[in-house]
């Protein structure tokens, strides 16, 4: 029955995505329009968009899963991931709006030697993507695959009906589909959310001492049969000594720094028409994303209290903790709309993601690193996003698809945010507010940090570890080793690297004149907004 | 100010629009005005956000320790990170007018004294 329910609703956010879809396309005519949606997204809107980009099955599935597993640990994820957008905000939105056009590349290559400077910011905007979106398609799969056991719809379905949307969206409604996508998403999200919410209070009778004394004694049961009780509100259920400490400030960094170095975030600064509006826009993010992190708690300790650990790990483990939830306390039509509001989550997710890849792809590599800066003839980029956006869809359902539901994805996401802090982020700071730094620095910073962070997370527990022989497939850790790098999370050594390599680079190197003197350039234009893109009227 | 800006309509030949601005007072002004207020805020925001993980990591028996009923320093230690990041943010929009006052008035002066304000400097981009 509730398979019907979300089937209905699912389709009717796909069919409404669709006709703004066909709606947008009249309107991607030109570059600025695909790429930046005219640049003429208010700041509301964006705002909303920001959040619809960033809030993935990852935060409404996975923290509260791990809030109700792990009590306060799970809570310290929310924290740090509104925390972050001061450094958007304080940092890096204005002077990536002032002085850009696409993408994160724009700004970095401005000072510099351009083509080295973008193949290297071009293949860290790829790494990042990427890995961030076979997480999200595995996590959709395997989502779909287990709420609808037996009804027909498998992983491969699924996964290849989240893709194959994503292409559409992105394909032919460009940017301003996308961000309309991410809106009625973030929409619905926090509509679910508030009410998900609001129905927890309801059922300690809107007390919170009733619901932090029920979330201060949450009794289980150990693997083993034992019964436990514990206090959920006390720190160092997950993260435990010696190392738990230091991952958790290692995670820190990662999100602090890696935000505001996400390609997809930082594309949606160009869709408003100034820098006063990107302003704003973030403003409007953080008060919908710092409310979405609040309402976690009565998501993860309600599902803790409420639906119980021991019946959410035989039902579908904790991802599955905020639907449960749902359905443990309105029944089967609010589980059906909370599972259709997971479904559109990823796909706006995905489709952001995509946006941003084949973007960086066809403006930064084929046209400015292989072709020199010229569109051959007009269109030619917009034509190349739409293959990239194409073929990057595609590699990304086979390597979904590939890996299987069971796959361990923790990682790549990880893997996306370190990436992000420790290549992406070091640079764009650098290059905004140093005067010294040069084309050298540039790509060894972003070479250091790419690199140093792949190989943390390789030798790290992630990847090595030895399993029982219990554990198999697709589960199990590729390198059956013990790990050589102690932390999940390697934010706390790489992003140190990704500076140094910048700063290595940049005294190895001679100082260079023209950098210096389009320093001057970049700092009025980043500070004033003189010469920035403007808005395109429709 | 007569004595530091030239004659309306005369841009100064073999200068930017770049090398003008850069001279201006009110560009020094704004970049003053920019560092006192996101530099400390950064620096603040950045310990109080790293004091939770550390504090919660090296001191669980404080942290633990209950204020309210069964609500202990961690939880609203973590709770007050928001509302820190919500003034930050709101006071930063608030500084940010005086950012803006001193943008315009720089576009403002260079239009007048002749520099057009078009979209320029596209090599690299």
């Amino acid at each position: 029955m509730h398979f019907d329910m979300t089937l209905t609703l699912f389709l009717t956010f796909i069919a409404i995505t669709l006709g703004i879809t066909a709606w947008a396309s009249g309107r991607s005519k030109s570059s600025a329009s695909f790429f930046a949606a005219g640049r003429s997204i208010t700041a509301w809107q964006n705002g909303v968009a920001v959040a619809g980009d960033y809030m993935s099955a990852a935060s409404f599935l996975g923290i509260a899963g791990l809030i109700a597993f792990f009590g306060y640990d799970g809570f310290m994820y929310s924290v740090g991931w509104l925390v972050a957008y001061l450094t958007v905000l304080l940092v890096v939105a204005e002077p990536l709006r002032n002085a850009g056009k696409y993408t994160m590349a724009d700004v970095l290559a401005y000072r510099m030697n351009p083509r080295p400077v973008r193949a290297m910011a071009s293949l860290s905007t790829l790494v990042v993507s990427t890995f961030y979106m076979i997480a999200q398609m595995i996590g959709a799969g395997s989502l779909v695959a287990l709420l609808l056991k037996g009804s027909g719809v498998s992983f491969h379905t699924a996964v290849t009906g989240v893709g194959i949307l994503m292409i559409i969206y992105v394909v032919f409604g460009g940017m301003l589909a996308t961000t309309w996508v991410q809106i009625i998403k973030a929409v619905l999200l926090m509509a679910g959310t508030i009410l998900l919410s609001i129905l927890v209070m309801a059922h300690f009778h809107f007390s919170f001492y009733e619901f932090f004394t029920a979330v201060s004694n949450v009794t289980y049961h150990t693997p083993d049969g034992k019964t436990v009780v514990k206090d959920f509100m006390t720190p160092g259920l997950r993260f435990k000594l010696p190392y738990g400490p230091l991952e958790l400030i290692s995670l820190g960094v990662a999100l602090i720094f890696g935000t505001a170095g996400l390609p997809h975030i930082l594309v949606r600064f160009y869709t408003v028409p100034d820098a006063k509006t990107a302003r704003f826009s973030v403003v409007w993010a953080m008060v919908i994303i710092g409310t979405f992190y609040i309402l976690t708690t009565f998501l993860g300790f309600g599902a803790a209290t409420i639906v119980g650990r021991d019946y959410i790990a035989k039902n579908g483990g904790n991802n599955m903790s905020a639907p449960l939830l749902a359905k443990a306390i309105a029944g089967d039509v609010f589980f059906a709309f909370i599972c259709a509001i997971a479904f559109a989550t990823i796909l706006a997710v995905v489709a952001g993601l995509t946006i941003s890849a084949s973007t960086s792809f066809a403006h930064d590599f084929w046209t400015n690193v292989i072709h020199n800066g010229k569109e051959r003839k007009p269109g030619e980029e917009r034509l190349v996003a739409r293959l990239a956006a194409f073929v990057v869809g595609l590699v990304a359902i086979g390597i979904a698809i590939l890996l299987g539901p069971t796959a361990n994805v923790a990682f790549l996401v990880a893997l996306a945010f370190a990436v992000a802090a420790s290549a992406n982020l070091p640079v764009i700071v650098l290059s905004i507010y140093w005067k010294r730094f040069n084309t050298a620095g540039a790509v060894m910073g972003l070479a250091f940090g790419l690199v140093g962070s792949i190989v943390l997370i390789l030798i790290g527990p992630s990847v090595m570890g030895i399993d029982p022989p219990s554990v198999v497939g697709a589960a199990r850790h590729p390198i059956q080793m013990a790990p050589l790098f102690p932390l999940e999370n390697p934010g706390l050594l790489s992003v140190p690297i990704g500076f140094i390599g910048a700063l290595l680079g940049t005294f190895l190197g001679t100082v260079d004149p023209h950098a210096v003197q389009r320093f001057e350039e970049l700092e009025v234009r980043a500070n004033t907004g003189l010469g920035s893109e403007k808005a395109v009227a429709h | 100010m007569a004595t530091l800006n030239p004659a309306p309509n005369k841009v100064q030949p073999g200068k930017t629009k770049w090398d003008r601005v850069q001279e201006m007072d009110e560009f020094r002004l704004l970049i003053l005005a920019k560092k006192e207020f996101v530099l400390p805020a950064t620096v603040f925001f950045v310990v109080y956000y790293f004091l939770l993980p550390v504090l919660v990591g090296y001191a669980p028996a404080l942290m633990s320790r209950k204020v309210w009923g069964p609500v202990n320093i961690a939880y609203l230690f973590a709770l007050s990170q928001f509302f820190m990041a919500w003034i930050i943010a709101f006071a930063y929009v608030g500084a940010a007018r005086k950012f803006d006052k001193y943008g315009a008035h720089i576009l403002d002066t260079l239009k007048k004294e002749g520099y057009d304000d078009r979209q320029d400097g596209k090599e690299g981009l």
